[in-house]
Formats: structure tokens, C-alpha cells, sequence
């Protein structure tokens, strides 16, 4: 009995441990001085921060990466508002299956969204631009907004709309008044998922885009270059740090979404007619 | 303050004509036809599932009728939406904005009329006072308790100045206590106000105790428009007699009917003259109900007690409340037992179970009905 937990107990801390202390290696070679990626380490340095100052090349990626999450994160968040709405509160022929469809991205390798959508693009004669990237991460980014949106959605009380309709609001004001706060902490959510995939996603961008690069497609052909590989390091880590960030800002969000549905539970009770 | 009910303009705020509600072929509305007059306290009554909140709804503007017309302060409401409708409605579940406080939510329809800052917080004060919730401003929704959520709602609409307000069920959340308080709170609100209500409920005291008028609904249709006391006293059926309170049923025979008096076999009690009033519907001899509530029964403990008419059975069971006993008493040549309630005064003993018994009635207080289940 004991000791089965204690060895699940084993196999779970030396999986964390597998997970994680790659990512430590981060830090510890960003500030190591020295060109060569091994131990033992040399002395404590800034200079690789300093240079990725320098890089005409990191900082236009940078700033297509930052383009394209921003656009990605609005557009999938757009689009989970519609499918979560339209799920909520309407009936229609085979939603289950269309919403099923939706989420389907979640789970194909990303590799086979890649290839697939350079075939249809290429067919269609589009040329490949960040705008494709978007595309790709959009397709990527939205079965998550749509997991987070329409939990949000789908619980909100159908009475409250009608009720603001009730004292006179209309409906857009009703959306604005009612609908908008109530699901802000889901739909920042969304915004922040959908950004911190796309800042991070290496397969499609590479497949998908044109001259410009992203971050990580920029990062991959720094590998090339071992003397490039601690400034590697540096940014890596800032790109965790950054990733860290904004996923607990997400968590903090998802919570906040959650304890407004349960208020409303309690606000509202249990004998009322659903649809 | 008190805006006074003029009883001779007798003005019908809401006209319901033969209006139908079909869910996927199924009527949740049969025809329905009522006229609800400006300023009465009016209440629907019903088992759950007949069609109560359907029917609120379709008065609210949240759905279309399927046939049939709504007409609200004179104006055909076909087309008209909820936002647009002279009528605002306290929800089952109150649905008060969880994202908002106490006044936010109160002041919530006052924001499109935009009276500016001070009149929208001198209404909500006004209002706040009305339902006793002062000094709430700026609670948040969700540390308010249901007793609370109500004043709230409630609030929330009155200070819109409806036409008519519309409850649905709104004290069926509430603990028993509180609920009592609040009937007798609703009532008062509604005189002081003096606006229109229309109250959903399933429970017949709640309608008894606080409506001018009740209609009383079952599948979908009002059988019966009337005063409490006249519901109480002259229920037009078998099914509405029994759901407004205790009604004991005897078959009986209608003999002949003459004018002024009609006359009616009561079985065992034999032969009774009764007065037109007693027959809300007006029958052919024959085959009738005889009904008679368990308060116009009397048991006769003393020698000396006497009434119009008298019949003897055994005591089957007798269940005291404090104030009342209620007895069920097998009168002898009855099929079914009859109940009979009886106040506890001073000095007067509870009879047991299986002692003979007196039961003494009066030919007044019969209601003759329809021999039919409806
Ligand atoms: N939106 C709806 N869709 C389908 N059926 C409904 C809908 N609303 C009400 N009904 C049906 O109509 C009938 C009356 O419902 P309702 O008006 O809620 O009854 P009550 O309020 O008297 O309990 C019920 O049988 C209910 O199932
Ligand atoms: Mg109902």
C-alpha cells in the first residue's frame, strides 16, 4: 500500500525532473562566460543580454513574432467568441459535430496543419507572408479559445440577457453591459493562451512563412552558429520568463472567470426553467 | 404619497386574446383570454408545467405568441420588443448582474434615460428606501442573501414605473417565514405603489392571501377568473375546488330546478333546497357533484348543539395543528370519509380515533358542481 505510493511518488518527482532540468540549463548557460555550451562553467556575465541588442535580425523577428501573436490571439479569441456564443444559444442541425470539428486542430500535429496548409496556399497562388503565419496559428490557437470561451458562455444565466432587455437596454447594449463583463476574465484568457502559443510556435511558422521571420524560426537558424549558441540561451530564457508571465496571468484570469460563474450560480437557483 | 386606486375607472391594463403558445406542436397555451385591470393585484395559479411562466413571458415580450393577441395599455404589443414594452419583470431566479452592486443593478434601466448623476442616485435611494434595503448601495450581488436578492429585483423594476410589473414565483425560493413576511410585504408594496402586478405562483395561499383576482390555470387554459373569496366559495369545477384548499365531495342527484330554488338529493342527507348562487354554472337535473368545505362542517360535542341538518359517523382520524383539529370522519351510508376542521377553543376536547360523532351542516353552505373529473 505505502510503498506503491511512494513509488508513484518516485516516478512523478523524477518525471518533473526530467521535464524541467533542460529548462534550468537555460539560465545557468545565458550568464555563463564563455562560447562553449558545457560544464564546468566559467564566470558570471551580462554580455550575452547585452548583445542580443545588437542583432538587427533578432529584433525585426522579435517584432513579426509580437505582430503575429497579437493578430492571432484577436482573431482566435473573435472567432471563440462566435462559436461559443452561437453553441450557448442556439439549437441547430449537427452542432455537436461542428463544435467536435473545431476543436479537431487541439490534436493534429501541428507538422500535418504545416504541410497541409503550404499545399492549399500554394495551390490557391498565395504567397507566403506573416499574414499565412497567422492564418496557421489562428487555426492552431482557436480550439483553445473556444475551450475557454465557452465555459463562460454556456454557463451565463439566459435571464440575465433577458433581463437587461427587461429594463430597456438593447440588445448591442445588452452585449456591451451584460455579455462583455461578465466573460472579460474568459476572454482575456483566450487572448493570452492564443498570444503565448503563437509567440512560441516553431513548425508552422517555419513552413508558412515568407521572407520575414519569427522568433523561433530566427532562433533555429542561429543554431547554426555555435558562437551564436549563449545568446541563444539568453533570449530562450527571456522568452520563458515571458512565457511564465503570461501563463500566470492566464491562470489568474481563468480563475477570476470561474469564481464570476459561480457567483452567479449562487445568485441564481436551481428550480428555474433551463432551455 | 400614496397614489390612490380609483375603483370606477375600471381600465384593463393587459387584454389576453385566445392566445396560444405551441413549443415543437406542443400547446404550452390553449387560448387564453383574460382582461387584467389597471391597478389590481392579479395572480395566475396553476400546477407547475401549465403553462404560468409561458404565458409571463409572452406578456414580457421574451416570446411571440403563437396565436392570438397581447394588448398592453391599449397598444397591440405583435411585434413590440421586451426592451420597448410599458412592463419589467422580477425572474424566478432574480437574475440580479452578478457583476454589479446593490445600486449598480438598481440603477441598471435608469442609464438610458440618462438623467445624470444625481436623479439616477436620488431614484435608487428613493427606491432602496421603498424595499428596505438603505444604506446597501454599494453590497455586491453575490453577499446578498435571497431574501435580499428579491428586495433587489424587485427594485430593479419598480423604478422603472412599469405599467405593469410581472412576478414569477417570486417568493417560491424563500424559507417559509420569510415568505409569509413577504406576502404580506408584496401586498403592501403593491397598494403603495399602486402598479399593476401579475404574480405566477403554485401555491393557492400565496394566491388566497395577497391577489385581488386569481386565475386559476390547467393545461394551458384559465377555467376560472374570480375574487379569493370567491374561488374559495364558489369554485366553478370539481378540479378547481379541490386545488384552492380542502373540498369534501358527496354525489348527489339535482331534481329539479325552479328558479329561485333548486332543489338537490344528497344521497343520505336526503333532500335540500338551494339557492341559484350555490350552482356557479348552471346544470341540468341529473347526476351532480355536492361539495362543502371542512369548516362548514360541524361535529356537535354537546347534547344542546344543534345545526339545520344532522348526521352521525365514527371519528377515523383526527390530526391536531394547535388552532385547528382535523378530523376524518366515516358518516354512516358515505362511501368516502369527509374531513371536517374544527377550531380548538377553550374547554373543548379532541376527540379520538373510532368515537362516534355528531356532524351537523347547513344547506347554505353546499356548492353544487358538475359530475365530471374537469
Ligand atoms: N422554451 C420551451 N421549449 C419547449 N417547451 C417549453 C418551453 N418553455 C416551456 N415549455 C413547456 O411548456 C409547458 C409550460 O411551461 P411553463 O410555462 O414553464 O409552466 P409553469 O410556469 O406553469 O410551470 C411545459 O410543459 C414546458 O415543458
Ligand atoms: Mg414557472
Amino acid at each position: 500500500m505505502n510503498s506503491n505510493i511512494n513509488t508513484l511518488k518516485f516516478f512523478a518527482y523524477s518525471y518533473l525532473l526530467f521535464l524541467y532540468s533542460p529548462v534550468l540549463l537555460l539560465p545557468i548557460f545565458a550568464f555563463n562566460d564563455s562560447t562553449i555550451i558545457s560544464f564546468p562553467l566559467n564566470s558570471f556575465t551580462f554580455k550575452w543580454f547585452a548583445g542580443l541588442t545588437e542583432e538587427t535580425y533578432l529584433q525585426e523577428s522579435l517584432k513579426n513574432s509580437l505582430f503575429v501573436a497579437i493578430s492571432t490571439s484577436i482573431l482566435s479569441t473573435c472567432l471563440g467568441i462566435l462559436a461559443s456564443r452561437a453553441s450557448a444559444r442556439y439549437k441547430f442541425f449537427g452542432k455537436k459535430s461542428i463544435l467536435s470539428f473545431l476543436i479537431l486542430p487541439l490534436f493534429l500535429p501541428e507538422i500535418i496543419i504545416g504541410v497541409a496548409l503550404l499545399v492549399v496556399l500554394m495551390q490557391l497562388g498565395l504567397p507566403l507572408s506573416l499574414w499565412t503565419v497567422i492564418l496557421g496559428h489562428t487555426l492552431v490557437c482557436t480550439p483553445f479559445s473556444i475551450a475557454i470561451l465557452n465555459s463562460a458562455f454556456a454557463n451565463m444565466d439566459m435571464s440575465l440577457e433577458e433581463a437587461s432587455l427587461d429594463l430597456g437596454e438593447t440588445r448591442f447594449g445588452t452585449f456591451k453591459r451584460v455579455i462583455l463583463p461578465m466573460v472579460l476574465p474568459g476572454l482575456i484568457s483566450s487572448l493570452l493562451i492564443a498570444f503565448t502559443i503563437s509567440l512560441d510556435e516553431f513548425i508552422i511558422a517555419f513552413f508558412l512563412t515568407g521572407t520575414e521571420t519569427t522568433l523561433p524560426v530566427y532562433i533555429w537558424g542561429q543554431l547554426r552558429f555555435p558562437a551564436k549558441l549563449p545568446g541563444v540561451m539568453a533570449l530562450g530564457f527571456i522568452m520563458l520568463l515571458l512565457s511564465l508571465v503570461l501563463l500566470s496571468l492566464f491562470e489568474y484570469f481563468r480563475r477570476r472567470m470561474n469564481r464570476i460563474l459561480e457567483d452567479q450560480s449562487n445568485v441564481q437557483f436551481d428550480n428555474l426553467f433551463k432551455t | 404619497m400614496t397614489e390612490k386606486l380609483k375603483i370606477d375607472s375600471i381600465k384593463n391594463i393587459v387584454e389576453l386574446d385566445g392566445v396560444e403558445k405551441h413549443f415543437g406542436g406542443i400547446a404550452a397555451l390553449d387560448g387564453v383570454s383574460a382582461q387584467i385591470r389597471e391597478g389590481e393585484f392579479f395572480s395566475l395559479l396553476g400546477p407547475s408545467g401549465c403553462g404560468k411562466t409561458t404565458l409571463l413571458r409572452l406578456i414580457a415580450g421574451f416570446e411571440q405568441p403563437t396565436k392570438g393577441n397581447i394588448a398592453i395599455d391599449g397598444f397591440q404589443m405583435h411585434g413590440v420588443e421586451a426592451n420597448e414594452r410599458p412592463t419589467n419583470m422580477v425572474f424566478q431566479s432574480y437574475a440580479i448582474f452578478p457583476h454589479l452592486n446593490v445600486e449598480e443593478n438598481v440603477g441598471y434601466g435608469l442609464k438610458r434615460l440618462n438623467l445624470g448623476k444625481d436623479e439616477t442616485a436620488r431614484r435608487v435611494n428613493e427606491m432602496l428606501k421603498l424595499v428596505d434595503l438603505e444604506n446597501y448601495n454599494k453590497r455586491p450581488a453575490h453577499a446578498l442573501s435571497g431574501g435580499q436578492r428579491q428586495r433587489v429585483a424587485l427594485a430593479r423594476s419598480l423604478i422603472m414605473k412599469p405599467k405593469v410589473l410581472l412576478l414569477d414565483e417570486p417568493l417560491s425560493s424563500l424559507d417559509k417565514n420569510l415568505r409569509e413576511q413577504m406576502q404580506v410585504e408584496l401586498r403592501h408594496l403593491q397598494r403603495t405603489v399602486g402598479i399593476t402586478f401579475i404574480l405566477v405562483t403554485h401555491d393557492q395561499e400565496e394566491a388566497l392571501t395577497m391577489s385581488d383576482r386569481i386565475a386559476v390555470m390547467f393545461e394551458g387554459k384559465i377555467v376560472q377568473i374570480a375574487s379569493p373569496q370567491e374561488l374559495y366559495s364558489r369554485p366553478k369545477s370539481k378540479r378547481v375546488a379541490s386545488f384552492i384548499g380542502v373540498m369534501n365531495f358527496i354525489e348527489g342527484q339535482l331534481l329539479k330546478d325552479g328558479g329561485q330554488v333548486t332543489t338537490v338529493d344528497v344521497g343520505i342527507l336526503g333532500n335540500v333546497n338551494v339557492n341559484p348562487d350555490q350552482i356557479p354554472i348552471p346544470l341540468n337535473p341529473g347526476p351532480v357533484i355536492i361539495s362543502i368545505r371542512p369548516e362548514m362542517l360541524t361535529l356537535l360535542f354537546e347534547d344542546r348543539d344543534s345545526t339545520e341538518y344532522e348526521i352521525s359517523g365514527v371519528i377515523l382520524e383526527s390530526t391536531y395543528y394547535g388552532d385547528m383539529t382535523y378530523y376524518n370522519v366515516q358518516i354512516n351510508g358515505l362511501k368516502s370519509p369527509l374531513t371536517i376542521s374544527m377550531r380548538n377553543t377553550a374547554g373543548r376536547r379532541v376527540l379520538g380515533d373510532g368515537e362516534s360523532a355528531r356532524v351537523g351542516w347547513g344547506a347554505e353552505s353546499l356548492v353544487i358542481l358538475k359530475n365530471s373529473e374537469v
